[in-house]
């Protein structure tokens, strides 16, 4: 068998077989059950609790949960901005970058903050190594902040009634101390022995065999480049993310770094089973999830190793697939399943150029990014999960005519709101940033780089990326301009809070409802029978709002390829 | 709003310690025990150090020669052309690239180049070829070097890199190691373009 396909079998297959022990272990830590690892942990959130005059046992109700959560994102925004603007009077900038563009800093800060980590900039000449650290710093807790607002979600159906969802902080700083950091750690530890450097040295000089003097950007990537993926952030140290030799630069590398961002999106589904004591629940929504990702990886890794149409016209070998934007040591058939795996969940970091795929293999990935519930981002895909959860059972319940529950709790009119509110939003930002985009060609047209349908692709990709708070581009869009940083800068905050507070909203409203014991006219939502309706639901809302878009990007760009 | 903003402040600066600061350096604590340091892997030859991972642009006819790249192999940066798979002007390019290709391999067929010769990396840096890239270019170096089409052949096959474990992605071969090594060949049998 192809050696490429097994190396893709294999990177999936060992991230499932070791997210079920961290999903369990996830679990034990937001119980604050003991664990094997408290020896090293406890004494460091202990410290952290004192510094920062915390209660971490304060029980607080989903409204103080989510002021805490909005209050301390909205100074970490400012105090990135500050950063950035003001890199190049900082030490630790050995490269002279100078400061950012107040634009340019708002569209970075934000875009970091929300977990997206769009890049406007190139890490080699936007950023000193402050700069960075800054950025890295917001890669570990805005992640922590998206696995918090999970927790709090769990615990609103691990008790029978409950007016309050646990304490942001603990469920916060234990997601960085316990889960992240370690996690972050190891990884960092392999890159860096498979050559990706960690050194506070600027860049070097080389002499080619040809006689050449190359300049030759380092830095501290190692550790960066871990919790990029661990914090399903994606951003990259330098310009081109896990293309990069020094930030991908073995086989090794590429299975460490696809492990890293995919295990904490896949264990967070068997936590939830787990931390309410209905696994069967976690092991459906595992199956959905699974079937969903498939649905998109399998084409793309075929399609990417089929090779280009238009190229095979002209006559050349394509045995190794669409090379265009790809790397020999990472190959076709890797680069199509990063490719879904990374807009699936919300890391966005690539290790091919997305601009260069194939049509279809686009429309796949914008596609994973407009579903964005297939595992998702750190703690924030179970929530969009619970959306579309919710609209199932009150479908459902519709269908059979019965008052609709889930999880004990009935399921009524402001739930519903709130559900479709969020449900709603996600198209509506897309497609109306687009819209907008293509409507003033001087501010969208003029910062294309490829023309007709797939010019079209690059506007549709950049506002579904922010959306979905993915980070990834087809990145020959030149979009450091005011238009572009701004708009998808709103984009971000929308795509990022809103999918927070509404389904921790509902969690907390139905959390205090009064509970109902399961009878025989109940609808069970463990069910595979239950599952497969909420893939309906998924793929309805999914095909309602986006296919007249990708219809005038992708897909007629396919039928004009081959 | 107001009770949670201090608590917010001085958790972020104990957190800002612990993964800005102390992560960082231990991190960088470890790398001091992998090779060059964690600054990025060296291979020394001939009293010169070329940084293995980072590809180098390789136009002389006499050397097997690198990917396209987007960026010129100019490692202060990156970049890839991202060009769209149906962008008339990109498949222009392809075709002239192909007849260069040809130009400078005589002999060589439109179907035998393989896709990676002709297209630009995702980094721009790209250190591999294929195989299939690298024999291609067999017959070029062969007439250029006066060396003999079997010898350059096995020379070739020794600086395959096999999928890892034997098992896991592509196979593929590291032009500078594969021209650091055909220079010593050359050298060795007193040919005229070993310098």
């Amino acid at each position: 068998m192809n050696t490429e396909i097994l190396g893709v079998l294999f990177m999936f297959l060992f991230t499932i077989a070791l997210g079920i022990p961290l999903g369990r272990y996830i679990a034990r830590v937001y119980l604050g059950e003991r664990t094997m690892f408290d020896r090293i942990f406890k004494p460091i959130d202990q410290f952290i609790y004192k510094l920062s005059g915390i209660d971490p046992m304060k029980e607080m109700t989903w409204k103080e949960n989510l002021t805490a959560l909005l209050t301390i994102n909205l100074f970490w925004l400012f105090l990135t901005m500050a950063v950035l603007m003001g890199q190049h009077l900082l030490p630790l900038n050995p490269d002279g970058n100078p400061g950012m563009s107040a634009d340019l800093a708002l569209n970075t800060a934000i875009s970091f903050v929300v977990n997206c980590n769009l890049q406007h900039y190139s890490g080699e000449s936007g950023l000193s190594y402050i700069g960075q650290f800054m950025l890295m710093f917001l890669q570990f807790v805005s992640a922590g902040v998206g696995m918090a607002a999970a927790a709090m979600v769990f615990k609103a159906f691990r008790d029978k009634t409950t007016k309050t969802l646990g304490n942001f902080y603990q469920f916060f700083i234990k997601s960085c101390t316990r889960i992240l950091l370690p996690l972050s750690f190891i990884i960092a530890t392999i890159l860096i022995f498979q050559g990706t450097p960690m050194t506070f040295e600027g860049k070097d000089q080389m002499v080619t065999l040809a006689g050449d003097t190359v300049d030759v950007s380092r830095g501290p990537a190692a550790g960066f480049i871990a919790i990029k993926h661990v914090g399903t952030n994606g951003g990259g140290f330098f310009g081109v993310n896990s293309n990069h030799p020094f930030e991908n630069p073995t086989f090794i590398s590429n299975i460490a770094e696809m492990f890293a961002q995919f295990v904490i999106p896949i264990a967070m589904v068997f936590a939830f089973g787990f931390y309410i004591r209905k696994r069967k629940f976690a092991y459906v929504v595992f199956a959905v999830m699974t079937v969903g990702f498939l649905c998109l990886a399998i084409p793309n890794v075929h399609m990417e190793m089929a090779g280009n149409p238009a190229i095979d016209r002209l006559g050349v070998n394509q045995d190794l697939g669409a090379m265009e934007g790809k790397d020999i040591r990472i190959g076709s058939g890797a680069a199509g399943f990063w490719s879904i795996v990374t807009t699936v969940i919300s890391t966005g970091s690539v290790n091919s150029m997305h601009d260069s795929t194939m049509a279809l293999s686009g429309m796949n990935e914008m596609l994973a990014m407009m579903i964005n519930a297939f595992f998702g981002g750190c703690g924030v895909g179970i929530l969009n999960y619970f959306i579309f959860i919710i609209l199932a059972v009150f479908i459902s319940g519709l269908m059979v005519g019965r008052t609709p529950e889930f999880m004990g709790k009935k399921v009524e009119a402001k739930e519903m709101k709130i559900a479709m509110l969020i449900a709603f939003l996600h198209p509506f930002i897309i497609l109306t940033g687009t819209a907008l985009a293509a409507a003033f060609p001087g501010y969208g047209e003029a910062t294309l780089n490829n023309p007709g349908f797939h010019g079209f692709s690059e506007m549709l990709y950049e506002y579904t990326s922010a959306a979905a708070n993915n980070g990834s581009g087809f990145e020959g869009l030149g979009d450091n301009t005011p238009w572009w940083n701004i708009s998808t800068g709103i984009v971000l905050l929308f795509g990022r809070f809103l999918p927070i507070i509404g389904p921790v909203a509902i969690a907390g409203i139905l959390a205090g409802k009064k509970y109902i014991p399961d009878s025989a006219g109940t609808l069970k939502t463990d069910t595979y029978t239950f599952g497969f309706m909420v893939l309906a639901v998924i793929a309805l809302v999914a095909a309602l709002s986006f296919f007249p878009a990708l219809t005038l990007g992708p897909i007629a760009e396919y039928f004009t390829l081959r | 709003m107001k009770t949670h903003i201090i608590p917010a402040i001085r958790l972020t600066v104990a957190c800002l310690v612990l993964l800005a600061v102390a992560y960082p350096l231990a991190l960088w604590a470890v790398a001091q025990l992998a090779p060059n340091k964690g600054e990025g892997f060296l291979i020394e030859a001939n009293g010169n150090k070329y940084y293995s991972n980072i590809g180098q642009a390789m136009n002389d006819t006499n050397y097997f020669m690198s990917r396209p790249s987007a960026v010129d192999y100019d490692a202060s940066g990156s970049g890839a052309s991202n060009k769209g798979p149906s962008n008339e002007e990109y498949l222009q390019e392809l075709e002239s690239r192909i007849q260069a290709f040809m130009a400078i391999n005589p002999g060589v067929e439109r179907n035998q180049i393989p896709a990676d010769m002709i297209t630009a990396s995702g980094s721009g840096l790209d250190p591999h070829i294929s195989v299939a890239g690298a024999k291609v270019q067999i017959p070029r170096i062969a007439k250029e070097r006066n060396l003999a089409l079997d010898t350059l052949e096995e020379l070739v096959n020794k600086h395959i890199e096999s999928p890892l474990w034997g098992m896991f992605g592509p196979k593929k071969v590291h032009v500078l190691k594969l021209n650091l090594a055909l220079d010593a060949l050359s050298s060795m049998k007193g040919g005229q373009h070993a310098n």
